[in-house]
């Protein structure tokens, strides 16, 4: 099984965003970067269909320089190359516009399964992977918690809404979107960091008819969320002082204790 | 020209998935702005009575779109047909609940048109006859104002949430177009949904509920707040990544994979409110954030909150509520 893992690099979950001044997007200048949460696990479920069925990971990244750092940990705990799709301003292509510029970088590779995140931890659009596989031809599953890959089929467990799951067979080739938390991701040792030195990354750039085709969508305006409640909050900084003042809260304004 | 709005209603077998009513409301309401006329869509092999039902509503139009193909929902078998009927009908605007199912195949739909979808957007606007789409990035911590260029159809699908079902409103009974739809291979076989094990717990009961999340760090740390939930009366309950970790039974898990509560308290311990968690409890009655980021969602739902450690404010409140407790 040859597999394509899709990684995108996206702002370090902890990281405090500010508004840029174009009220477009954030300040991405001083940010701290990491991968996107449910393309870890894309990587680790690849990493474990390989060890049952041989064959190669493949990551694919897009973005500028920064995104080799996604690159370089995705060979340290075991991919065996990579593909980098290398461009500035990639990151604020539409979801077609990205799967166009991804199907273009792979295609070739004709790969037997290509692995990607459910969403992203910033636009959270949902949908690249989807739009690729329609891009390639390939059959997909979405929301997938369990794969069980053999040489002769692909069974896979997709989470439905309240509690429901379901399982899909499809033949392969076929793209499925991983979902966070379904196994314990592996760490890079030491071996596997001095290894992924010696891997190839290929540099691509996407054709200029991707990247310059007028958006279909386009953010007008980034901005804090209105909050939908009026929110008491309490102890100014003192979680302390605020537990008190929350216990004689629920007991006399809220009434529920 | 390309004119009026498709909605997509949702169901398993018949059964209406409820979201759908809120993609109604708010095609409704985009509809009265953008003075366009609604179409419902049901899919299936044989959803007739289904769109009877949705026929109820105020729509001007309801196209149950048939094939025997159809019988489970597939990707390939919901693009084809639905790209049959937006090609027949060629409207300005397709609009879909942001339900799992939708997420599926959605996308593949849009790509027909190579396009993508404005997707799970928590509302929208329309000024100057052109809409204004609003959807939250970043996990929950910003809001993006999304505008549409070039050609139609739009597709957009609302979050669960965006609307009320019961702002869907009624009509006087629209007309019911049977259609058949071409739907070509289908590749994947789905099996019978199921439910991993029978539900242990009913959390839909709950008076008050504690729930931890990912700042609770570690398994050992659950005591802290199991002791509170004991100082409440309360259930333990969790967000995903606590349930994914086995540190709580997935049973536990609150939110749209999980289950649905409102209670009349809820506190929220270390969570940081990302949308398929609030779906599943933000109709409780007080709400409780204790969070160290004063920017996480979970404030903006929040009746209460305290910024800050958990570690240091929950035994305080436990014994804050044990006095309380013990005095009256
Ligand atoms: C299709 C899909 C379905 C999903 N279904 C569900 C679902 O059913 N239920 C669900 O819960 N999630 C679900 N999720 C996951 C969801 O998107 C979030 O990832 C998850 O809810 C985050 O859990 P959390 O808040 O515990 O963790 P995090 O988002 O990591 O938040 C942890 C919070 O703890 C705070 N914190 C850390 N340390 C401390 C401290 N010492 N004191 C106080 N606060 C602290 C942090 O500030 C942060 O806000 C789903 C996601 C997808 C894509």
């Amino acid at each position: 099984m040859n597999i394509i893992v899709l990684m995108k690099q996206v702002a370090n979950k902890d990281a405090i965003l500010r508004i840029n001044k174009e009220a477009t997007w954030i300040e991405e200048g001083d940010l701290s970067f990491e991968v996107s949460e449910s393309d870890g696990y894309a990587l680790e479920e690849a990493l474990r269909v390989r060890e049952k069925l041989q064959g190669e990971v493949v990551v694919c990244s897009m973005g500028p320089q920064r995104v080799k750092s996604v690159i370089k940990d995705a060979l340290a705990r075991g991919a065996d190359r990579a593909i980098h799709v290398v461009g500035d301003n990639l990151g604020h292509l539409s979801p077609y516009a990205t799967a166009s510029a991804l199907a273009e970088a792979i295609r070739d590779e004709k790969p037997d399964l290509v692995f990607t995140g459910l969403q992203s931890d910033d636009y959270g659009y949902g949908q690249t992977g989807v739009i690729l596989a329609e891009l390639l031809g390939l059959p997909h599953a979405t929301i997938v918690i369990e794969v069980d890959a053999s040489a002769e089929r692909l069974r896979v467990k997709r989470e439905l809404e309240s509690g429901w799951y379901q399982w899909y067979t499809m033949p392969t080739p076929a793209l499925l979107t991983i979902q966070s938390g379904i196994s314990q991701i592996r760490y890079a040792t030491l071996k596997g960091i001095m290894a992924a030195k010696k891997k190839e990354v290929k540099e691509v750039t996407p054709s200029a008819e991707i990247v310059d085709r007028p958006a279909h969508q386009r953010i007008a305006r980034v901005y804090l969320p209105q909050k939908s409640k009026q929110t008491q909050l309490l102890g100014n900084g003192d979680a302390k002082a605020g537990a008190v003042e929350l216990a004689q809260k629920l007991h006399t304004e809220a009434r529920v204790i | 020209m390309s004119n009026g709005i498709v909605v997509f209603i949702e169901h398993r077998n018949g059964v209406l998935n409820k979201t759908s009513l809120e993609a109604v409301a708010g095609a409704q309401l985009l509809g009265s702005a953008l003075q366009q006329e609604i179409t419902a869509v049901v899919v299936g092999s044989d959803a007739s009575a289904l769109a009877q039902e949705i026929a109820a509503y105020d729509v001007a139009k309801v196209i149950n779109a048939g094939n025997a193909k159809l019988v489970d929902y597939t990707p390939d078998g919901y693009t084809d047909a639905m790209e049959h009927v937006v090609k027949q009908l060629d409207p300005h605007l397709v609009l879909l609940p942001h339900t799992y199912l939708v997420r599926d195949f959605a996308p593949k739909l849009a790509a027909r048109f190579g396009k993508s979808l404005i997707s799970d957007c928590i509302r929208a606007g329309v000024a100057d006859s052109s809409i204004t789409f609003t959807r939250r990035i970043f996990l929950g911590k910003l809001d993006a104002d999304v505008v549409s260029d070039g050609e139609p159809p739009v597709f957009a699908t609302f979050q669960s949430g965006a609307y009320r079902p019961d702002q869907a409103r009624k009509g006087n009974g629209a007309a019911v177009e049977g259609i058949t739809v071409d739907v070509g291979e289908i590749r994947m076989t789905p099996e019978a949904p199921f439910q991993e094990v029978k539900q242990a717990v009913d959390l839909s009961k709950a008076d008050i509920i504690v729930a931890v999340g990912r700042g609770i760090k570690s398994k050992d740390n659950l005591a802290l707040a199991e002791k509170l939930a004991e100082a409440l009366g309360a259930d333990l309950a969790a967000s995903r990544p606590i349930c994914d970790a086995e540190w709580l039974p997935i049973d536990r898990q609150i939110g749209s994979s999980g289950q649905t509560v409102a209670p009349k308290l809820y506190v929220a311990l270390g969570i940081s409110g990302a949308i398929q968690h609030l779906v599943g409890m933000k109709n409780s009655g007080t709400i409780v954030a204790i969070n160290k980021d004063p920017e996480a969602p979970i404030f903006d739902i929040a009746d209460y909150g305290i910024v800050g450690d958990l570690f240091e404010a929950v035994p305080v409140l436990t014994e804050e509520i044990k006095k309380i407790k013990g005095a009256s």
